[in-house]
This record gives C-alpha cells, structure tokens and sequence, in this order.
C-alpha cells in the first residue's frame, strides 16, 4: 500500500506541463541570440515567407535596424515592403475575413508567438508537415493536426510522407516523417535555416531582451555595494545592542 | 540657520503633530531586540506595496482598458514606451513577490502564535488585507487580456453562479455582460487601479496603527512591555529608528537583489509569473485545453475542485480562508511562541506547510484521478490543523516561557 502511494505520489508530481497545442515530441532547438548574422538571416526568412499572411504587428522595422544592426539601405532593399517606412509596425494587406474563408482561420499574427508557444515547438512544428491528401492544402501537421497553414516552405524542405506503424490496440500512429521528393536544401541546411527563423521569432517575442540582459549585471553590482553599505551601517549602529 | 530650521520646526509642531508621529511611530517606538529574520517581511510588503503603486501609475500611462487594444496596448509597453519594459516586468514580478512574501510574513505568525491576545486585531486586519490583495490579483490579472486572462476570470466569476438561488444573477452584475467582455474588462481596471489600492492603502495604515498600539510579538513570544525600566521604556526594547530601519535596509537590499534577478533574467520564471497562454489574446471562441490560475491562488483553487460539488467546493475554499481568521481563538496555548510549545504543535505545523505546499503544486496540473486523490488528503489535512488546533495544549508538552527575551 506504502509503495503504490509513493509510487502515485511520485507520478502526480512528475506530471509535466502540457502546453496548448501539444501531441508529439519536440524537437529541441539550441539557439544563440547573440548571433546577429543569425537573426538578420531569420528576418529576411520572416519577411519573405511568413509576412504574406501573418502580421506582426506589434513589431517596427525600425527597432529591427537598431537591434540586429541592419543599415537603412538595406532594409529598404531586402525587407521594407513597398511603400512601407521604417517607422512602420510589420502589417500586412490581407483581409482577415477573407483569410478565414482561404484557410478555415485568420493567421495568427506573430509578434509574441515564440513567447506563447515557446522555440521548441516552433522549431518542431516547421520541420513536421507531411503530404496529406484529405487536407484542403494537401498536407497536414506532425504536432499541429488539421492545422490551416499550407506548407509554405516546402520548395525549400521538399515533400514528406508518414510512416505510420500499427501498435497492438489497433491505433495508428506516425513514427517518423520520410522524404518523398527533395527540396532546394538539404535537411541539414532546412534545419539550420528553420533555426534562424525561430531565432528571430525569439527576439521578436521580446525584443527588450537585450536591454534587459545588458543592464542586469549593472544593476546588480550596485546592489551588492550597496548590501555591503548597508550592513556595516547595521553593524556600527548594533554594536551596543546586547 | 539651524536655529531658522527649529524655529520652523515648532511653528510646524504647533500647527501639526510632526514630532508627535515621528516619535510615537519612529525614535520612541520599542521593538523587542530579538526579532529575527522572519520579522523582515512585513517591511518588506510594505516596499512591495510601493512599487506596484509606482509602477502600476506609469503602467495606466499607457495601458487601454478596451477589449480590442489591451494585448496590444501592453505589446506597446513592452516595445515603444521608454523603459515600459522594465515597468511592466517590475509590476509582474512585484505581484508575485507580494504574494511571496505575506505568505512569509503569515507563516511567521504561525510559528510565533503573533496573532494571539492583545493582537487579535492586528491579525483580523491583516486578514483582511490578503483577501483584499487576492482580489487586487485577479483583477489585475484579467488586463493583459490575453487568454489565460480572460478564461481565469470566466472560470472564478462562474464559481459565483455556484450559490443557490442568486448566484446566476450575481456572476452575471459582476460580469456585467453575460460572458467576460469589454465591460467586464473596463469596470476591473477601475476597481484594480481605484478602488482597491484605496481600500488596502487604508487597511495597511489600520494595520500598522494597531501594530504600534500593541507592539511586536517577537520569536519568544513574550510581552517586553511587562518588564519596564524606571523610565517606563521596555527593558527588552529598542527605538524601531534607528535600529530596525538600518536593518530592515539590509533585507531591502537582499530583497531587491532577488527581485532584480527575477525581473532582469527570468520575467516569466518559466511560466510561473508569467504563463504562455497569456502571450496569445483573448479568444472567447477558444477555451486553452488546461486553465490554472496564477501559482498563489492554487493552493485554494486545489481545495475548490477537490469538493466533487461545484457549490460545496466553493463553500470549502471560501471556508479555507475563513478559518485564518479565527486563528487568535482556535489557538488555545498558553505560550505563544513554537519554542516553547511542544512536538504536538511542531508537527502539526509541518504537515499544515507541506499540505498548503502540496495544495498549490497540485492546483497547477490537470485534475487527473491520482492528482484529484492528493488535493483532497491535502484539503482535508489543511482544515485539520485548524480544526484541531484547540486540542494540540492537551496533547502537547508545554515549556515554561522565560522572563526576559533571548537571544
């Protein structure tokens, strides 16, 4: 009895978190945003594959020259759409209702999406589309099921099939993802390339973050001199408490 | 020039009791001399307190209280408003940190038995400021307006269509709409940034007013005020200035070292201060799959859904705060203090923090059956240590106090 308690016990508390959206496993994703070559590479992949559909619209492109050290010029020429101004946030001209009609939902805009769903899953739901013939956009989402998004990356993945394995209970599931037809990059470079994405995806969830991890340490250091201060002081006053 | 300054001073001192309330409160205000380290809380609420005023008036600066601008309004905070960040993280992390702390600052009441005669009152106050804080939480919690925000208070405002009869009715005035809307919305923002700050401000300076009528308790739990010297001051006592306000600054410092911490390399403290789900907005048409509270409401929201009776679960948790206020009467010890009550006491309290502890982990996970099995010992064990508290002097062994503090 003792034992199935503290077997119990240690079940509940072992309990992981599950996040919205969940079914599968991730993919870990190690990403380093000091890379800023990294980032620029992400925001250029933003702009050019994502900013279609999906805003960000809490975003400014401005705040992305001084934070990833792009020069005007070239934000001009690689990621200001026409007629935008650097000032501007990240919108984009499609109709929500319209893009409800295409996709069965609007897109989400994508600002803080790397906040709410967090890199991993990001990492894992770009590389796990496979071919899906029941789906309107003919393919659907390892951990994203019937998801709306088409796979827009494809040309640079290339195609992918389930391979579906058929445990005891009868209930079908996907084991791993197979390549049916080759993409522009090869899985390593799509890898690399997702991971520059979501990279990017993390510092646009919060771009204070690098003032934030800059001014930590000065704010500390004056912290602990000022502790130091503080307790001699409380020293010298206590002295003649006995 | 000092004499200009004096002369000042009395023209003020005859006009308004300066000098008065700086000595009553301040230089002539005995503490014990042994107040230990869990006696840094309370100062430490009050700094709490301060800078979610602070912050919370630069944060209504900027931030719109309407259904189709308040995600966005705190994204705009966070990116354009200069230092809006550090603002806005500091009030985040500053509700957390206020909850931290008065469960401290509560449980060393507990180990002091500080809520005993004369400072029942005291206590009742204080009781009343933590329902009062609870309620400034939630309602505060709803103005990002993202998901968990909007769904957290849909689920508690429902527990009110609970009560029989006008509960339906009485979730819907508070609501003022049928579902959790921009109504809604804008009448918290009122009540979170007026109304309730007003309220505690004013039942924190009762607090402190009845603090320094009776004075501290202290870890022995003995009344210095019973033994004076022949200038009536306590022999165990020390003016509160300038011993304790230096004191009380180191624990500022550390306090603010940790806090700093927090607010400079972990805002979210992986999801605990700030969850995931409220990074997505408000979507009345999407319920999240798992809804939980923020971390310090779990340990009441674990009792709620322990109780099979949606009704009778709100009763017990309403029931589990309750019973904190009768505490200075359930506690029938002779002594105050732990150090000299018995094992009895002792482990009673153990098994009260590791249920409370038990308790809020388990508010925060799915209610799965081994789960909802651990809530409802925990719930149980919770309001015995209450229940059973006028018993433990039966049962207990019972040292005698000493005469003078100890170190």
């Amino acid at each position: 009895m003792m034992r199935k308690i503290l077997f119990a016990l240690l079940f509940s508390f072992a309990a992981p978190f599950s996040w919205a959206g969940g079914g599968g496993e991730l993919d870990s994703v190690d990403i380093d945003l000091r890379d800023r070559e990294a980032l620029q590479r992400g925001a250029e992949a933003f702009v050019q594959y994502c900013l279609n559909c999906h805003s960000a619209a809490y975003m400014r492109y401005s705040r992305l020259m001084q934070d990833l050290g792009i020069d005007e010029a070239r934000l001009k020429e690689r990621l200001l759409f026409a007629g935008d101004k650097p000032g501007d946030t990240m919108k984009v001209a499609m109709d929500p209702k319209r893009a409800k009609a295409w996709f069965g939902t609007a897109p989400p805009d994508l600002s803080v999406i790397a906040r709410a769903r967090g890199e991993d899953w990001l990492y894992t739901y770009l590389r796990s589309f496979y071919l899906d013939p029941e789906r309107p956009w003919g393919v659907n989402n390892r951990i994203f099921k019937d998801v709306g998004m088409p796979h827009v990356l494809w040309r640079l993945q290339g195609l992918y099939r389930p391979v579906i394995e058929t445990d005891e209970n009868g209930h079908e599931r996907i084991i791993r993802l197979e390549q049916v037809e080759a993409g522009l990059l090869s899985p390593e470079e799509y890898d690399a390339f997702v991971r520059d994405l979501v990279a990017y995806l993390v510092y646009m969830g919060e771009p204070a973050q690098f003032q934030r991890m800059q001014l930590g340490p000065w704010v500390l250091l004056y912290l602990f001199v000022l502790l130091g201060v503080l307790y001699v002081l409380k020293k010298e006053y206590w002295k003649d408490v006995h | 020039m000092s004499n200009m300054l004096s002369g000042f001073m009395d023209w003020v001192n005859d006009r308004f009791p300066l000098k008065e309330l700086w000595e009553n409160h301040l230089t002539k205000y005995y503490a014990p001399k042994n107040l230990n380290f869990w006696y840094y809380f309370g100062s430490l609420a009050f700094l709490v307190l301060v800078i979610q005023i602070v912050t919370g008036i630069f944060l209504a600066m900027s931030y719109k209280p309407a259904a189709d601008l308040a995600f966005g309004s705190v994204e705009y905070i966070m990116r354009d408003v200069n230092w809006g960040w550090l603002i806005r993280y500091m009030h985040s992390t500053g509700a957390s940190f206020f909850f931290i702390v008065v469960y401290l600052h509560m449980f060393r009441a507990l180990l002091y038995g500080s809520y005993k005669k004369p400072r029942e009152l005291l206590w009742i106050v204080g009781m009343f400021i933590f329902v009062l804080l609870m309620a400034e939480a939630f309602l505060g919690y709803l103005l990002p307006w993202g998901q968990m925000s909007y769904w957290g208070a849909q689920v508690i405002i429902s527990l009110f269509g609970a009560i029989p009869y006008i509960g339906e009715d009485l979730a819907l005035w508070i609501r003022g709409d049928y579902v959790v809307s921009d109504v809604t919305l804008n009448r918290f923002f009122s009540f979170h940034v007026i109304a309730v700050p007003l309220i505690l401000v004013g039942a924190v300076v009762i607090h402190l007013m009845a603090l320094h009528h009776v004075g501290s308790n202290n870890p022995d739990g003995i009344e210095i005020k019973k033994k004076k010297g022949p200038d009536g001051v306590p022999l165990d006592g020390i003016p509160f200035h300038p011993y304790y306000t230096v004191k009380d600054l180191v624990g500022v410092a550390v306090f603010l070292i940790i806090f700093s911490i927090v607010v400079f390399y972990a805002p979210e403290m992986g999801g605990w201060f700030l969850e995931r789900d409220n990074f997505l907005p408000a979507d009345p048409l999407k319920t999240p799959e798992h809804i939980a509270p923020l971390w310090y409401f779990t340990p009441f929201y674990a009792i709620l859904r322990a109780v099979p009776d949606k009704f009778l679960g709100v009763v017990a948790m309403g029931a589990a705060i309750v019973v904190l206020f009768l505490l200075p009467w359930l506690d029938r010890y002779q002594v105050k203090s732990i150090r000299y009550r018995g094992p009895v006491y002792r482990v009673a309290l153990a098994v009260f923090v590791v249920s409370f502890i038990g308790l809020g982990y388990l508010g925060t996970i799915p209610a799965t059956p081994v789960a909802t099995f651990f809530a409802r010992l925990f719930s149980v064990l919770y309001f015995l240590f209450f229940l059973l508290m006028p018993f433990y002097p039966r049962w207990d062994k019972v040292r005698p106090e000493p005469e003078r503090v100890t170190k």
